[in-house]
């Protein structure tokens, strides 16, 4: 198991243990944390899983794909640490990863 | 603090259809604080459960059943919406607001929220009832499918919709041979663009997917109760071990018919989900809805659109303002091809290919004189993004710039 930290926007914090396997995205919807929508439900298709991963851990949660970078690019309030969490697959060397969640995905 | 009727908060809500849409729907009341009870009835015996993964991911082995269930099985507890599973709405009473299901049990309401989807289309056609002639809408029509498939295996597709298509891709991964049989002379006839049929045509033939065009379907011949083959009305007999019949969907629109609200393919809808019974919701594949971007009705069928209703309608019963309307999108994938499609084309009077369609790397754009209706985008999310903003604000745009791929969107849409 991987502990990931999702922090939502207004400061509310969940801390839950992730399978290794899933994604960062899976983890929250499978655990009720809100806040990331994940319409195309990990398709790569729609950029509402959008994250900002904490700068600790942006080496470990790897490069986003020419495609991912691409749906990024064109998303809301994107920061240079900005990540689709579809995309990020939970090992266990994401134990302890903290990821805080935007305003809003639409 | 009192509250008026129609926003009791408290309110006995009834959802029929434990779909995207009506799974969606029970998510939303309550994160927008509905504490009412909230009645999900749903026929097939899962909870609710994502579709697009049934012809693509799952299909070919990358996803596990659990990882297409909306919520988790833990949610519905502690969420306090109340289950029925299993469970077959078959009458409205709108006078006395209950909802008989087939068990006998009448179910009260002070909303209804009809998520009732659609069904795949059947062709009536001698053979149809063999074994190994399927259709592909839910996850028990998957595993039927799934077990019919593997290495060697024929597949013959009827129809070249999108399902079929991802059907076919998914097929060829798995091993098997896979024949596409379309009417029309084009793939995707009645849902993509010239330029896309012929890419997507020439893409999975590439891949060993075999196409017979023009071609109607007379019979499915078997032998000891199995398909063998399909027969084509020029006699010709394309033999193969499962079929699937993929000729597009019909909306389970009867319940709301038969309690007098009325349908056009689809019952009809306002901009709030609503029907013209104020206590009375529709969502998702089943409505023909507003689309105040192109001045007219339609019904769509796709998860976007499942959701943002699904949303209006729990705004509406929760007395929130609307979410901000939704240009109509879809996706599908087949092999390393994300498709990506924003808007409709209705009313453009032209279309623009912007990058290299032989690179599978393209978008085709719809324009009414320099208005962007819709984009279809291949491998191209830039295109599909920047192509959808384009359309919700009505941003004109200049052609030649759009064309020329040196200049990025961000400078096209600036
Ligand atoms: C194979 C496949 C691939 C797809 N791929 C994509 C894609 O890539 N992208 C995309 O956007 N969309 C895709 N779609 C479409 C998408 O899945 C639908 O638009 C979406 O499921 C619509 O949700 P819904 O809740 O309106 O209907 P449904 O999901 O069909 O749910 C309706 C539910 O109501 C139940 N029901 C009906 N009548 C009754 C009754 N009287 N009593 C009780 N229950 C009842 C039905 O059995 C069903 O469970 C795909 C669909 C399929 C089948
Ligand atoms: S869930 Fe749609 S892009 Fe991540």
């Amino acid at each position: 198991m991987a502990k990931i930290t999702y922090i939502e926007h207004d400061g509310v914090e969940h801390a839950i243990d992730v399978k290794p396997g899933l994604t960062v995205m899976e983890g929250a919807v499978k655990n009720n944390v809100p806040g990331i929508d994940a319409d195309c439900g990990g398709a790569c298709a729609c950029a509402t899983c959008h994250v900002y991963v904490d700068e600790a851990w942006r080496d470990k949660t790897g490069t986003p794909s020419a495609m991912e970078e691409s749906m990024l690019d064109f998303a809301e309030n994107v920061e240079p640490n900005s990540r689709l969490s579809c995309q990020i697959k939970v090992t266990e060397a994401l134990d302890g990863l903290v990821v805080r969640l935007p305003e809003s995905q639409h | 603090m009192s509250q008026t009727e129609a926003h009791d908060l408290d309110a006995r809500v009834v959802i029929i259809g434990g779909g995207h849409a009506g799974g969606s729907a029970a998510a939303f009341l309550r994160q927008y604080g509905h504490t009412g009870k909230i009645v999900l009835v749903g026929d097939e015996p899962l909870l609710p459960y994502q579709r697009p993964p049934l012809s693509k991911a799952w299909l070919k082995g990358e996803a596990d059943a659990e990882s297409l269930q909306l919520r988790p099985d833990s949610w519905y507890a502690e969420a306090g919406v109340s289950l029925r599973l299993g469970a077959t709405a078959v009458s409205l009473n709108r006078g006395a607001r209950t909802v008989a299901l087939a068990s006998d049990e009448t179910v009260p309401y002070d909303h209804l929220i009809l998520a009732t989807g659609a069904r795949a289309r059947a062709l009536p056609i001698p053979g149809a009832d063999l074994a190994g002639v399927l259709a592909l809408r839910t996850a028990a029509d998957a595993e039927a499918l799934k077990s019919a498939l593997g290495p060697g295996k024929r597949l013959a597709v009827v129809g070249g919709g999108y399902v079929g298509l991802e059907a076919a891709a998914s097929a060829r991964a798995l091993g098997a041979e896979a024949t596409i049989i379309e009417r029309e002379s084009r793939v995707l006839a009645r849902v993509a663009c010239d330029t896309l049929s012929g890419f997507f045509q020439r893409y999975h033939g590439e891949r060993g997917v075999v196409f017979v065009l023009d071609a109607g379907v007379e019979a499915f011949e078997g032998e000891a109760g199995h398909v063998t083959g399909v027969r084509l009305s020029d006699g010709r007999v394309i033999a193969c071990d499962v079929v699937l019949v993929g000729v597009g969907a019909v909306p389970n629109d009867e319940l709301a018919r038969d309690a007098g609200l009325e349908s056009a393919g689809g019952v009809v809808v306002d901009l709030e989900a609503r029907t013209a019974d104020p206590r009375v919701f529709a969502i998702g594949d089943v409505t023909h809805r507003p689309l105040p971007l192109y001045d007219r009705h339609f019904r769509l069928e796709s998860v976007p659109n499942a959701l943002e209703q699904a949303k209006q309608a729990a705004a509406a019963i929760t007395g929130r303002a609307m979410p901000p309307p939704e240009i109509p999108w879809f996706w599908s994938d087949q092999y390393d091809l994300k498709l990506q499609i924003a808007g409709l084309p209705f009313d453009a009077d032209r279309q623009l290919v912007r990058g290299d369609v032989a690179a599978a790397k393209f978008a085709v754009f719809h324009l009414k004189g320099d208005l962007v209706q819709a984009v279809e985008a291949v491998n191209a999310p830039p295109e599909f993004m920047a192509g959808k903003a384009l359309i919700g604000k009505r941003t004109p745009i200049d052609p030649d710039k759009l064309a020329n791929p040196a200049i990025s969107m961000k400078d096209v849409a600036a």
